[in-house]
């Protein structure tokens, strides 16, 4: 599989801080990679870097030229009260190469044609405000879409939705994958996304581990890289992240785990 | 030449609503204010404001570029310094006499040299944002993402800079510095109240715009106001107007009165 992005020892950083430190990452056509870490462990910045929106204050970045990214921000980054509707927003990607204002014949339907593919056809006129969640997650999908990318990396593409349109947001995602696309997208999700990619990089600034998620999914590499301990299961070959939160005792109610607060029954 | 101030209001009022800088237009008029006091009390030219106004928008597009510091804040520095110094000056050198005609708009007192100047600033505006209308829109909305797909927001928001100082600068003489925000805030409120499409909300806005310099100004005339506050009311009715409009549309619509409660 050729090479689009190779990353190689790049530290960059965000406003005055580095984020990212001595990554190597190499993202080849046909990979489906899940990014995860703790909130500014750097997964955003990795996702422009890579983007070529952040360039590196050490190491370099290696693209192949004729392959376009395209970039799917967090839908929470997004001012829905914008006054734009789902057809102006997606034609947005068309920047360049064209002088006027207006669209050209092409462009509007190439417009039409990704929005028909994902689903949302009929609700070009629509204001982008007035979608539901996983409607409005296809849109800036469709806007990527339509620069016709090679690599197309998501920002947290499941925040903030419910579990259905999560599986509808992945169910999308995953059929341009198997169209030949290559996708990067970062996730809070382990569980419910991470455990099902078929690769998956752990970051904290720097890259903790890199591999299939029943390798990287591990009691040790969680706790190097969110620096909390975390319970691993194995479910059917999976492995299953669990959560505790409160420590359930024989014959008590259900206690906080918190230092100085445990409570003993009676 | 107040029809003329009122399109080029509602052409660039869009874009600086739309970022939630509204409040730029308010603090540039008093910055560029300072540089006209300056430039009358020295007598060089008037359109020494405009390069005094643009090194001031300049300076607050690239400290709102900081996240640390919101645009409304970085404004309220940069234009009251400019505001204070130019006041300093003239306490200093003396008062010039035309200050009253900077401070609330006298029309008729332009001659055709300004008209022109006017003009010349609409035209070179209409062009900047007709050629650069995508790449403007992009990194309105959505700036981050417009990076990322080749848009540079550095030029998009120093092309910005320079149109708004330019229309403060050349609008100053018609509507007055006090007045000048309210023309590039209202035409797209009022454009934005009608509808939810962008290319839209930019016509209704240089529509109501126009009309309001125009009407306004015929107001001024056969009233004796001046045409600053003149045109302003103009465009406050128009605006009220459409509040209403869109208040009875949002009644009839239940989906968005649906949507509103879902959101609200």
């Amino acid at each position: 599989m050729s090479e689009l992005v190779r990353l190689e020892k790049v530290t960059a950083r965000y406003g005055r801080e580095p984020v990212l430190v001595n990554v190597d990452l190499t993202l080849s056509e046909g990979d489906f990679i899940g990014v995860v870490g703790p909130s500014g462990s750097g997964k955003t910045t990795l996702l422009r870097a890579i983007a070529g929106a952040v360039g590196p204050i050490a190491g370099r970045i290696v693209r192949d030229r004729s392959a376009a990214v395209a970039y799917v921000p967090q839908v929470e980054t997004v001012n829905w009260y914008f006054p734009v509707t789902v057809r102006e927003a997606v034609l947005m990607s068309r920047v360049d190469g064209r002088i006027v204002p207006w669209s050209s014949k092409q462009d509007l339907r190439d417009a039409d044609a990704v929005l028909g593919r994902l689903g949302i056809g009929d609700l070009g006129d629509r204001h982008i405000r007035e979608l539901s969640g996983g409607q409005q997650q296809r849109v800036f999908v469709a806007r990527a879409m339509l620069r016709r990318p090679r690599l197309l990396l998501l920002d947290e593409p499941t925040s903030g939705v419910d579990v259905r349109t999560r599986h509808d947001v992945m169910h999308l995602i995953h059929e341009l994958h198997h169209d030949g696309l290559a996708v990067v997208l970062t996730t809070h999700d382990l569980n419910g996304i991470a455990a099902h990619l078929p690769r998956l990089v752990c970051l904290n600034r720097e890259v903790i581990a890199t591999g299939r998620p029943q390798d990287v999914i591990t009691p040790e590499v969680l706790e190097r890289t969110y620096g909390a301990p975390l319970e691993v299961l194995s479910h059917g070959g999976m492995p299953v992240v669990i959560e505790r939160y409160f420590e359930e005792e024989e014959g008590a109610t259900v206690v906080p785990l918190r230092e100085g607060h445990h409570r003993h029954p009676a | 030449m107040a029809t003329l101030a009122g399109a080029l209001c509602g052409l660039v009022g869009v874009y600086v609503v739309l970022r939630g800088m509204s409040y730029i237009g308010h603090g540039l008029s008093h910055a560029i204010f300072g540089g006209a006091a300056v430039s009358l009390a020295f007598a060089v030219s008037f359109y020494f404001a405009g390069l005094w106004g643009l090194a001031s928008a300049v300076l607050i597009l690239l400290i709102a570029r900081r996240r640390s510091i919101g645009a409304d804040a970085a404004i309220g520095v940069i234009t009251s310094s400019g505001f204070a110094i130019g006041i300093v000056i003239v306490n200093v050198i003396g008062s010039p006499r035309n200050i009253e005609a900077l401070l609330f708009g006298n029309v008729l007192g332009v001659g055709a040299g300004d008209v022109a100047v006017v003009a010349g600033v609409t035209l070179l505006a209409a062009a900047a944002i007709f050629l650069r209308y995508r790449q403007l829109l992009f990194a309105t909305f959505d700036p981050e993402v417009a990076e990322v797909s080749g848009v540079s927001t550095l030029r998009m928001d120093l092309l910005l800079a320079i149109l708004l100082s330019a229309v403060i600068t050349v609008c100053m003489n018609v509507l007055g510095v006090t007045l000048i925000a309210a023309m590039l805030v209202i035409p797209p409120v009022i454009g934005r109240l009608l509808t939810d499409s962008f290319h839209r909300m930019l016509w209704i806005s240089i529509a109501t715009g126009t009309v309001s310099g125009f009407a306004g100004v015929y107001l001024s005339y056969y009233l004796d106001w001046a045409s600053g506050p003149a045109v302003v009311l103009t465009a406050a009715t128009l605006f009220v107007a459409a509040y209403v409009v869109s208040a009875v549309r949002r009644r009839r619509l239940p989906q968005a009165a649906a949507l509103d409660a879902h959101v609200g």
